[in-house]
């Protein structure tokens, strides 16, 4: 088995496989919507790729970080639909 | 607040899937410095997206096994944002690169093409190589119902990933004509290699029906999708689902060619018979030199590896790579896109700045889409919307400028002082 960190999600703390993507870790942990569109509506991952820049969140207070394109690593604070 | 990394190298490769990995390891085994550029947490690109190495094909761990051993640096995690002459400028978090490099070798690969339609922003619809990269960097599919519609050669091997992943595929769709698919089928009786792979891709699902010049009318859901409506073989129906891959197949990364000025002709970067661009610093090798495969895109990064490090290139290779850039030609003709009807006028084309179909006058250019709609002015720079408005209004792409991609103000402002600095 891989072994696992903790990252805190919206104060909400993710036991998680190492190596696996935020947006993995996200999905995983049933959170869809990763951000609020400009009229307000729910959205998520879609590429998967970094193309799209639909599953930006907030991570360690950095905005519109990609989830799909970042690793999980032990302690991350991520913010969604900021 | 960022930092400037200076670095220098004899050929900077951008881009690490299979095409980069080739080209990076035949230019550094000629003796070469090399280093590759990709976003990504892993090299791989998408075909060999990976989490642990053991887990891809033989073909792709020889691959990564024998860059590795060639020397060739890779630099993970990394978006370029401009190429200039002599110089590759990217972004690693809050540190800026420059490679200093006087060759350079674009393997900047494919995306999807999506096509809007009712629901198509809702959470938990994706593209087909949407979900297959977010299962392979470890989100579970397992028990979910997941619905694919896709075209061309794509959605047989996603569709037999996911089902080994434990999805319940509950529909599969391509929505190309089921006349061009036979024909295309029969013609691989000349490539059994091809075939037999197909089958075997087809046997995975087999219990799931897989339908042609079938499509998605709509998606429907509030807080993700919920149920999806198709269409296609003289009935439309509704499947419940908990995630949809849906996307009309794959189109050429081409924005970093046209920002340097390559010429880039119907969509895709013009190359001569050794991978050279219309500038003679730069090679290109892969989708962006037309969508044909990882085979393909493997032969084009060895002999663009190959020229840029001045070896020669052995016959041989030249003719694996133009037999594949032939079947490449004919999957293109069989899963070509007919053309494409507008979706409902609410639904929102571009998904940065919620822009629907209604916005849009036909009449219009893509530069006059973005000026009056903000179509494509936000994060994704067209990139989604751009290829859509192409496909529903046959608009040509505006100019591509830089930051490719979104950077910090700051980034921006002391990659320009330092460049001043030593002008």
């Amino acid at each position: 088995m891989a072994r696992t960190l903790s990252i805190l999600v919206d104060g909400r703390l993710l036991e998680v496989p190492e190596g696996i993507t935020v947006a993995a870790a996200l999905l995983n942990a049933g959170e869809s919507a990763f951000r609020d569109s400009v009229s307000g509506k729910p959205r998520g991952p879609v590429c998967g790729m970094g193309i799209c820049f639909e599953c930006r969140v907030t991570i360690d207070g950095a905005p519109g970080r990609r989830a799909c394109l970042e690793r999980v690593s032990p302690g991350m604070r991520v913010t969604t639909r900021e | 607040m960022s930092r400037l990394r200076n670095v220098s190298a004899d050929v900077v490769v951008i881009g690490g899937g299979p095409a980069g990995i080739a080209a990076a390891s035949r230019a550094s085994e000629a003796g070469k410095r090399v280093l590759v550029l990709d976003e990504a947490p892993h090299l791989g690109g998408q075909i060999w997206r990976h989490l642990h190495r053991e887990s891809l094909p033989a073909k792709a761990r020889d691959w990564l096994d024998r860059l590795d051993r060639s020397g060739a640096e890779g630099l993970t995690e990394t978006s370029v944002v401009d190429l200039r002459p002599g110089e590759v400028l990217g972004v690693r978090w809050n540190e800026e690169i420059r490679v200093r490099a006087p060759r350079v070798i674009m393997a900047t690969g494919a995306r999807e093409l999506f096509l809007p339609f009712p629901g198509w922003t809702l959470p938990n619809v994706m593209g087909v190589g949407g979900v297959q990269a977010l299962a392979k960097s470890g989100a579970s599919v397992a028990g979910k119902r997941v619905a694919l519609a896709g075209a061309g050669p794509l959605v047989l091997p996603v569709a037999a990933a996911l089902a080994k992943a434990g999805a319940r595929l509950v529909a599969v769709a391509d929505r190309t004509p089921a006349s061009r698919i036979l024909r295309f089928s029969a013609s691989l009786a000349g490539r059994p290699a091809d075939l037999w792979q197909g089958v075997r891709y087809r046997a995975a699902f087999s219990g799931t029906r897989y339908r042609w010049g079938t499509w998605v009318v709509s998606a429907a859901g509030e807080d993700r999708v919920r149920e999806v409506t198709f269409t296609g073989g003289g009935r439309t129906w509704t499947e419940p689902v908990d995630i949809l891959g849906a996307a009309a197949g794959l189109i050429p990364n081409t924005e970093l060619a046209r920002l340097a000025g390559c010429e880039v002709t119907n969509g895709v970067v013009v190359v001569d018979r050794m991978q050279r661009t219309s500038r003679v610093d730069v090679w290109c090798a892969g989708e962006p030199t037309g969508v044909g495969g990882v085979d393909l895109a493997v032969s084009e990064g060895e002999v663009a590896g190959l020229d840029a490090a001045g070896q020669s290139v052995p016959a041989g290779l030249l003719t694996v790579r133009d037999a594949g850039r032939a079947y490449a030609r004919r999957l293109d003709e069989a899963f070509r896109l007919d053309p494409v009807g507008l979706p409902p006028p609410e639904t929102i084309v571009c998904r940065c700045e919620d822009v629907p179909c209604s916005a849009f006058d036909k009449g219009w250019t893509m530069r006059q889409a973005k000026l009056y709609t903000r179509a494509g002015m936000g994060p994704c720079q067209g990139r989604v919307c751009g290829a859509a408005l192409h496909a529903m209004f046959g608009w040509a792409p505006d100019s591509v400028r830089s930051p490719l991609v979104p950077t910090p103000v700051a980034s921006l402002i002391s990659t320009l002082e330092s460049s001043d600095a030593t002008a």
